[in-house]
């Protein structure tokens, strides 16, 4: 049962109280950049969700398997980073041969996944807060889910912008980044549900 | 190679924050306190200064194809150096910067500048534009550390010498809007200065086309 109820709470808080863009500020470049257009932004958010769990499964194995029995826990950083690049290389082979309407779909946002630092992040986060497997890999999910609710939020919300009447010196990232500051505030209100 | 143009363009007209708009993740991260602020633009700027060097030594047997993995692992070893250097030395900025400093290997700032500058320039000038770069981003996060202090706790300097260290209170206690400190406050705070970039960039442009 603990089990659950922790796994319970890591979604809870990865979706909600503690989202990734809004009160870890990762992935703030992809958020900012993929995010002018809703059906971009859905393809980008669904990327980040898949490269982020498989990151996370495949660094808990590297990391327990290879680094720490071999003593190389310093090289933590480097053997991720290689890890993540070359995860996202394979997904991109994989799907340019076998759904090749779904690679065209990511086009040119499949490759900058691996300078996304919520990838990063949430790997160097799992070994940070002692997850195990199962916990580690729900978090790299759960953590891609709360990216995909805040990049289709701010998508559609930008959409709109289009028409909004804002200073000349806002235009372009300064009146995004207001725009994500106030759906920070709306988002701080889910820090009251940490209740395990 | 031209000193004067280079340290202008990293400070101001090319500055990596508030032109470029690259490496926001740590800039609003991190610029809760004067002491993160300095110790983040330090480390990035020490590595920034690192890999272009290294990597515009190597530039010429770089296989074109596989140039962006041999930056990243160029980065990356550069960024364990420091970070274990920070964890020995300061560990107090280890624990508060936490997971932000082995996150400077995916800092655009420093792939955006192997990419566009140092792949391309010789081994002098990369160094150079790795210093500006790197001052140019520092000062950004010192201003913004300012900034979200005085309007969130309003105080001034807390931090400065140390993690703990207490700030000035030059406004009285009852005023600050404490929302600035918290995420909310880096994203405003980023958002205006920008603007305020983007405003006086125009105007100086304008003055030059009206002369």
């Amino acid at each position: 049962m603990d089990q659950i109820y922790e796994l319970l709470a890591i979604t809870l808080g990865a979706i909600l109280a503690n989202n990734f863009i809004f009160s870890q500020f990762l992935g703030i470049c992809p958020f900012l950049g993929v995010s002018k257009k809703l059906d971009t932004a859905v393809g980008m958010g669904i990327a980040v969700t898949f490269v982020m769990g498989l990151a996370s499964a495949v660094c808990f194995l590297v990391n327990n398997f290879i680094l720490i029995p071999l003593g190389l826990g310093y090289m933590q950083t480097v053997a991720f980073i290689l890890v993540i690049a070359s995860l996202v290389q394979f997904i991109e082979m994989f799907l340019q041969k076998s759904m090749p309407s779904l690679y065209t779909a990511l086009g040119v946002y499949l490759p900058l996944i691996t300078t996304n630092c919520a990838v990063l992040g949430v790997v160097l986060l799992n070994v940070q807060n002692n997850y195990n497997f199962i916990s580690s890999v729900v978090y790299g999910v759960t953590g891609g889910l709360g990216f995909l609710l805040a990049i289709v939020l701010f998508a559609s919300i930008r959409e709109r912008l289009v028409f909004a009447d804002y200073p000349k010196a806002f235009e372009g990232f300064p009146i995004a980044l207001v725009t994500a500051g106030l759906m920070a505030l709306a988002f701080m209100g889910f820090s009251g549900l940490k209740i395990w | 190679m031209n000193l004067k143009k280079q340290f202008i363009e990293g400070l101001l007209t090319q500055n990596p924050v508030l032109v470029q708009v690259l490496g926001m993740c740590s800039t609003m991260a991190i610029t809760t306190s004067f002491f993160n602020g300095l110790g983040m633009g330090v480390a990035v700027l020490v590595i920034l200064t690192l890999s272009n060097v290294i990597i515009s030594a190597i530039r010429k047997i770089i296989p074109d194809k596989i140039r962006i993995a041999m930056f990243i692992v160029v980065i990356a070893g550069f960024v364990t150096m420091v970070d274990l250097l920070i964890q020995a030395f300061v560990p107090a900025l280890s624990s508060s910067l936490g997971v932000f400093i082995p996150l400077i290997v995916v800092n655009c700032i420093i792939l955006g500048r192997a990419e566009s500058f140092s792949y391309k320039n010789g081994i002098a000038a990369s160094f150079f534009d790795g210093i500006f770069q790197g001052i140019g981003y520092t000062v950004v996060l010192m201003a913004m550390c300012i900034i979200r202090e005085f309007l969130g706790a309003g105080t001034f300097g807390a931090g400065l010498l140390g993690p703990d260290a207490k700030g000035i209170q030059i406004l009285p206690s009852q005023f600050p809007a404490g929302m600035m400190t918290m995420p909310v406050g880096g994203f405003l705070v980023l958002g205006v200065l920008i603007a305020a970039m983007q405003w006086a960039l125009n105007k100086s442009k304008n003055k030059e086309e009206s002369k």
